[in-house]
């Protein structure tokens, strides 16, 4: 039987050392979806895009991950990333030392070794490399430079977003990749995004603003308060959300 | 300060039956004996804060005899070193020139002479008497007054003023001596006003057996002078390697220092930097990368004596196994060099529970107008670097690999000549520890 379901997360519960964070969460994404996580500060929303990429700090006490039909709780995170999850950074981390090509060109190798890929050749991978860094703007020198060292803000996510597009992973979650941004850089993210999106993949947005939403249109939208899922709907309950704030949800 | 004086009779008997040398060159030889005498080796383990953390005792309780001269070809020289065909490469095998192994230097634009033929060339040997051994104060130290003692062969680098020289000068000190030898390697560099050049200074240990590389080295700038000065401390994990590096700065110089370790079982390099005239740059940079049992110690001063100068002093390692480095960095700043900028930082990688890092930089400040700063961290690699790693497909072994390299990369991408930085950074690949971060 195949499923169309990209990601399940059912009961989930996630504490940090004695807090709860997630209370029973449930969601569930579908393949060709976009998904909008929103939530006030502190409700929780990192937290779920962490614990689905494996990011080590948090005690998940109930629930379950089922990603692609398989549970992936007990992997580690570059396990997860080799079968195609992808975390794009709030605070994307600067590499001192680490040159981007060397960096992209492990990760991709990685991911294509996974599903049964021969390694791609220094010029296959240059090539791909230079249309990604277009879509995104980026400086033709990004290749030569240490991952992320030095960048901008806004330097620092587009190249998150060069990497999702390099990688070409199956569920992207995107964690307030639209914060920090003007207005340009916004707009070049969005597209990068939405170019990535096809019917076989799917995406989980994680935002405090409704204006990334302006640009990258998702299905649905829900609304994360204190751990669990308060409120979904379409794409107008981020527009309702916006102009109420989130008092009216609470 | 107190010191043993209980120095081997070898020493003086040896000294005796040196080869006869030119008359200048004796008096400076005999100046060392004299200071080594009365000096002898820092052992004391009291009031000896230049030495606090390097114990030499092994070294003191070893009768070292001066090493034979041993025959190689060409080939299995260019297999241990770094060798490249548009340098001038210089080979000096257990201390002493091999003019069959080196490059022809006759012909270039400088004046490259061993002091081994100094009295062949007097126009050289007039300019360089007065000043080598000008740069060291051989009073307070033992081991450079031992080498001033048996100075008898190593490199002397004339630049004429104007003169920009753009082939590196590749000084290569192989060491391949029998059961407790000691050679004592002297390098003596004068750059001309506005002069450029670069030169290398290769420690490399072929030897098994217990030994000793003792090495003096003094480099002069003139006003408006550029030397980028490398230096590779490979030596065998039975060898010990006590260098001084000694450097006057004068008016608008730069002077860039990389210097890299790998291997002996005591390695020492003390380099002070006298920033002697106005607008002297000098940027020290080195990484040590240790393990086993080894040791390494790095001891740099530098001097501001005159006004607007500015030093850069950068240095990092990754320890491992039982190993232990010292970092000690002393930046002064006189009460005349107003308008100093000065920064120093020393970062470590502990890659095991058993090894240790002494790093203690220090800064004196007398003058009141300057702009300094300066750091030490040890640690490991926090998690949220590994996770974003990670979160990127690659596996814990590669996000390693590519971070320790990430880490020593900033001082190699430093050098300045690329074929250089290339050779380095393959070596360095070569060299750093299997190795995988907790996660």
């Amino acid at each position: 039987m195949t499923s169309n379901a990209m990601l399940e997360v059912n009961n989930l519960v996630v504490s940090i050392a004695d807090t709860r964070i997630l209370n029973g969460l449930n969601l569930k994404v579908n393949k060709g979806e976009i998904h909008a996580i929103m939530g006030p500060n502190g409700s929780g929303k990192s937290t779920l895009s962490n614990v689905i990429a494996g990011k080590p700090g948090y005690i998940v006490e109930e629930g379950e991950i089922i990603y692609q039909g398989e549970n992936i709780l007990e992997y580690e995170p570059d396990v997860r990333a080799r079968k195609g999850i992808f975390l794009a950074f709030q605070y994307p981390v600067e590499l001192p030392g680490v040159r981007t090509w060397q960096f992209l060109k492990t990760s991709v190798d990685a991911i294509r070794k996974e599903n049964g890929q021969d390694e791609l050749k220094v010029r296959e991978f240059d090539k791909i490399f230079e249309e990604k860094r277009k879509l995104v703007e980026m400086a033709p020198d990004l290749i030569k430079r240490s991952v992320n060292e030095g960048f901008s803000g806004g330097e620092k996510k587009r190249n998150e977003i060069l990497q999702l597009s390099l990688l070409n992973p199956k569920l992207a979650l995107l964690d307030e990749t639209d914060s920090g941004l003007d207005i340009d850089a916004l707009r070049i993210v969005s597209e990068g995004v939405n170019e990535f999106k096809n019917s076989d993949n799917a995406i989980l947005i994680v935002t405090h603003y409704q204006r990334i939403l302006n640009y990258i249109n998702p299905d649905y939208v829900h609304v994360l308060v204190d751990g669990e899922i308060v409120k979904s709907g379409d794409s107008t309950l981020a527009l309702e959300l916006e102009e109420k704030g989130y008092e009216w949800v609470k | 300060m107190v010191l043993t004086k209980n120095i081997s009779n070898t020493y003086q008997v040896d000294f005796k039956k040196l080869p006869i040398v030119p008359h200048w060159l004796q008096e400076i030889r005999n100046t060392g004996m004299q200071d080594f005498l009365n000096v002898g080796f820092p052992t004391a383990r009291k009031g000896n804060e230049k030495w606090k953390y390097t114990n030499v005792s092994p070294i003191a309780g070893i009768d070292f005899r001066l090493s034979e001269n041993e025959t190689f070809n060409l080939k299995e020289i260019k297999e241990k070193i770094f060798w490249d065909e548009k340098w001038i490469n210089l080979i000096f095998i257990n201390g002493q020139f091999n003019s069959y192994l080196s490059d022809e230097i006759d012909k270039e634009p400088i004046s490259i002479v061993p002091i081994s033929a100094l009295s062949n060339n007097l126009d050289i040997a007039q300019n360089i008497e007065d000043q080598l051994g000008s740069l060291i104060d051989l009073s307070d130290e033992g081991f450079a007054a031992l080498n001033t003692a048996f100075v008898s062969d190593g490199i002397t680098i004339t630049i004429p003023e104007n003169t920009m020289y753009d082939k590196l000068i590749n000084v290569v000190f192989f060491n391949s001596g029998g059961l407790n030898a000691v050679s004592h390697p002297r390098v003596f560099v004068n750059a001309g006003s506005n002069s450029s050049t670069s030169i290398m200074e290769t420690y490399l240990g072929g030897s098994q057996n217990i030994s000793l590389t003792n090495s003096v080295s003094e480099i002069i700038l003139n006003e408006g002078a550029i030397v980028n000065h490398y230096r590779l401390l490979d030596e065998s994990s039975t060898t010990y390697d006590v260098g001084y590096g000694r450097v006057k700065l004068g008016k608008k110089s730069q002077f860039m220092s990389r210097s890299f370790f790998k291997g002996a079982a005591i390695g020492r390099y003390d380099l002070n930097v006298l920033i002697d005239g106005e607008e002297a740059y000098c940027d020290l940079q080195g990484l040590y990368l240790t393990t086993g049992s080894q040791h390494m110690d790095n001891f740099i001063n530098i001097d501001h004596v005159a006004p607007n100068g500015k030093s850069n002093l950068l240095y990092k390692g990754i320890l491992d196994g039982k190993s232990r480095a010292v970092f000690g960095g002393t930046v002064v700043v006189r009460r005349e060099a107003q308008k100093t900028n000065s920064i120093q930082s020393d970062k470590n990688l502990l890659l095991s529970s058993e090894a240790e890092i002494d790093s203690k930089p220090a800064l004196y400040i007398y003058a009141d107008d300057v702009k300094c700063a300066h750091g030490a961290t040890a640690g490991n690699v926090d998690a949220e670097t590994i996770f974003y790693m990670l979160s990127r497909g690659i596996n814990i072994e590669d996000a390693s690999k590519l971070l320790l390299y990430g880490f020593a990369a900033e001082i190699i991408n430093s050098i300045a000549i690329i074929e250089l930085r290339n050779k380095f950074e393959s070596y360095f690949l070569s060299a750093l520890p299997d190795y995988k971060f907790e996660f």
